[in-house]
């Protein structure tokens, strides 16, 4: 698999995920906190007396069905919106649930709030990469390490997580609530998606990986406590992000190690680095193959 | 007189007799360890992965798995069993049911083992299994049907956890069903994990306790510390090909290597006739009873 490989993926993510059945499930995640699940990349939804707060606003065309899943759970003006990195599947309904959201108290607009390199990647699109319609980009960006907001009664932490899935990489942090929502750092039953072509690594992602552990905290003996919302796939605690950590770490040690022997991205690939783990993270057509994942960590270390 | 005499012991039979199958559980259970005794005392030995139907994947997981990443890694430290691996009975059980106070039938049935306090609720109320976005937890979500006096159980929604605790890993996609049976002051669990990610068939095994209504359980207790301090992230683990440790198990019993790799094939009794090379010790000398911890012949 060739260097375009990887960027005809990334473009490929709206599609492998716009086939998934459009039907909205809503979670309580625990405190002010919901997830919503099945519009593309998980929403979360924080909601109280301000009005409401989202992480990711999923595809475009799911955004009618979003919408109707937010308005059962709080009539409330969206007042903000979070994005965890630039993704269609995360970013395609920031107009559209920005603008359903308003109400005649709250018409808006809301802020959208995302990293600086979100908002680079949505106006100045790589050659051959679709436009983002003006309307869709965030009108709040951050270029500090974290920014902080406070919201419905709770503190809100926005951090930023360098060159990891993307070079645009934010994590946000419910703290009373004690939810965390990180996109698709984190996505339990899939490989990562290292988009190197905007700006992914997997040693930044590991970082992030571990910055996560860095926030949670379980309830008693690794369970419960910080809930964590991941970009894709069911919610989860710390114990679920250790797994995952593990993996890539693994598998980045052995990719290194290869890379240290002198072989090339063929026999890389031949060697079959993740195989202990491809029946569990990539299942018969999962977006990311074990060939894709090692090929992205390849390139990610290799000088 | 006599007329009501009978229909009084109609009444006292229908209110005393089997009306629904279910059977009481309920009491103080300690294990019993004739089964399996040394893998579930002391412990497993590395790379033993005898009577496991592993695949290619759960395998290599196995002998990558090196035990300093429970010294390295705070997260592993408290981190309990599974319910499957709970129900090796390596602590003692408490069971006691709630019953619905009209209908007088068991709606649910609570476990709680010595081993990280772990609770767990089967609910035998006809209760639909959570979403498949809802969180996993190690004791999973258990729901329990009666097969006339045999309590059946169904639980999914695992956290990824261990089939051996020697790495033998198990996914957080298993499900596991136990058959409960109870003979006296005997109860018989038997147990069948499907994981279509780390086995190529179902694993089968079967555990036993007693009834003691003496056991006292403690509090188990747990506080995680750094033991082996490293620099943030480290994973220990074994690179492919590099584990010194994988042939020490066959080398000690005499056995050939292959057999000690585990795999479907090895779980029968046709199995034994293949084996070829077998030289077993002239005498045991470590785990050769193994039926309480304290005479395990440990070395």
């Amino acid at each position: 698999m060739k260097w375009p490989t990887i960027a005809v993926a990334a473009a490929l993510l709206v599609p492998a995920i716009r086939a998934q059945p459009a039907d909205i499930e809503t979670l309580h995640v625990q405190g002010n906190v919901f997830a919503l699940f099945g519009g593309g990349g998980n929403v979360t939804v924080q909601t109280g007396p301000e009005g409401v707060l989202l992480v990711d606003t999923g595809l475009a065309d799911a955004a009618p069905k979003l919408m109707a899943a937010i308005r059962k759970l709080s009539p409330g003006a969206v007042r903000y919106v979070i994005n965890t990195h630039v993704h269609a599947d995360h970013t395609g309904g920031n107009a559209a649930l920005v603008k359903m959201g308003a109400t005649p108290e709250m018409p808006g607009p809301a802020r959208v709030i995302a990293y600086l390199n979100v908002m680079d990647r949505m106006s100045t699109p790589a050659p051959g990469e679709p436009a983002v319609p003006a309307a869709n980009w965030p009108n709040d960006t951050y270029s500090t390490p974290y920014k902080d907001l406070f919201f419905n009664g709770e503190a809100v932490f926005v951090t930023h997580i360098p060159n990891a899935h993307t070079d645009g990489d934010s994590i946000v942090f419910f703290r009373k609530s004690d939810v965390l929502a990180v996109g698709d750092l984190f996505m339990p039953d899939l490989y990562p998606f290292i988009d190197l072509a905007h700006g992914g690594s997997v040693n930044g992602l590991i970082a992030g990986l571990n910055k996560i552990l860095e926030i949670a905290v379980p309830a008693k003996y690794q369970e419960g406590g910080t809930m964590i919302v991941p970009g894709h796939g069911r919610l989860c605690d710390e114990a679920d992000v250790v797994e995952y950590r593990d993996m890539v770490t693994i598998v980045r040690d052995r990719v290194q190690d290869l890379i240290k022997q002198g072989k090339t991205l063929d026999q890389v690939k031949a060697a079959k680095p993740s195989r202990d783990y491809d029946t569990q993270y990539a299942a018969q057509g999962a977006f990311i193959s074990a060939d894709a994942f090692v090929e992205s960590i390849y390139k990610s270390l290799k000088p | 007189m006599k007329l009501h005499t009978g229909l009084a012991a109609v009444l006292l039979l229908a209110a005393t007799g089997p009306l629904f199958a279910q059977q009481d559980f309920a009491g103080e259970w300690a294990p019993l360890y004739h089964e399996d005794g040394p893998e579930r005392l002391p412990g497993p030995e590395l790379a033993d992965y005898t009577e496991l139907p592993l695949n290619d994947a759960a395998r290599l997981r196995a002998d990558s798995w090196d035990a300093d990443r429970i010294s390295v890694v705070e997260q592993y430290q408290c981190r309990p069993h599974g319910a499957d691996y709970s129900m090796r009975g390596l602590g003692n059980l408490r069971i006691w049911a709630d019953v619905d106070p009209i209908t007088q039938k068991i709606v649910a049935i609570h476990t709680h083992l010595l081993a990280w306090d772990s609770e767990r609720t089967i609910y035998l109320d006809g209760r639909p299994h959570p979403s498949a976005n809802a969180p996993h937890t190690w004791q999973g979500f258990s729901t329990g049907v009666w097969e006339g006096n045999m309590l059946t159980i169904t639980t999914d929604h695992l956290k990824e956890n261990y089939i051996r605790r020697n790495g033998v890993p198990r996914s957080d996609k298993a499900i596991f069903t136990e058959h409960w049976t109870r003979h006296g002051d005997y109860l018989t669990v038997t147990t069948v994990i499907e994981d279509p990610v780390f086995l190529t068939e179902p694993l089968v095994r079967s555990d036993n306790w007693y009834l003691d209504p003496g056991q006292h359980i403690g509090i188990f207790g747990c506080e995680y510390a750094s033991e082996l301090p490293k620099p943030e992230g480290t994973v220990p683990h074994h690179l492919p090909g590099t584990n010194p440790y994988l042939h020490e198990f066959a080398n000690y019993y005499g056995l050939p290597y292959d057999v000690t790799r585990g795999g479907a094939e090895t779980l029968y009794p046709e199995y034994r006739s293949k084996i070829t090379g077998y030289h077993p010790p002239d005498h045991c000398t470590r785990y050769c009873t193994c039926t309480t911890l304290f005479n395990c012949n440990l070395p």
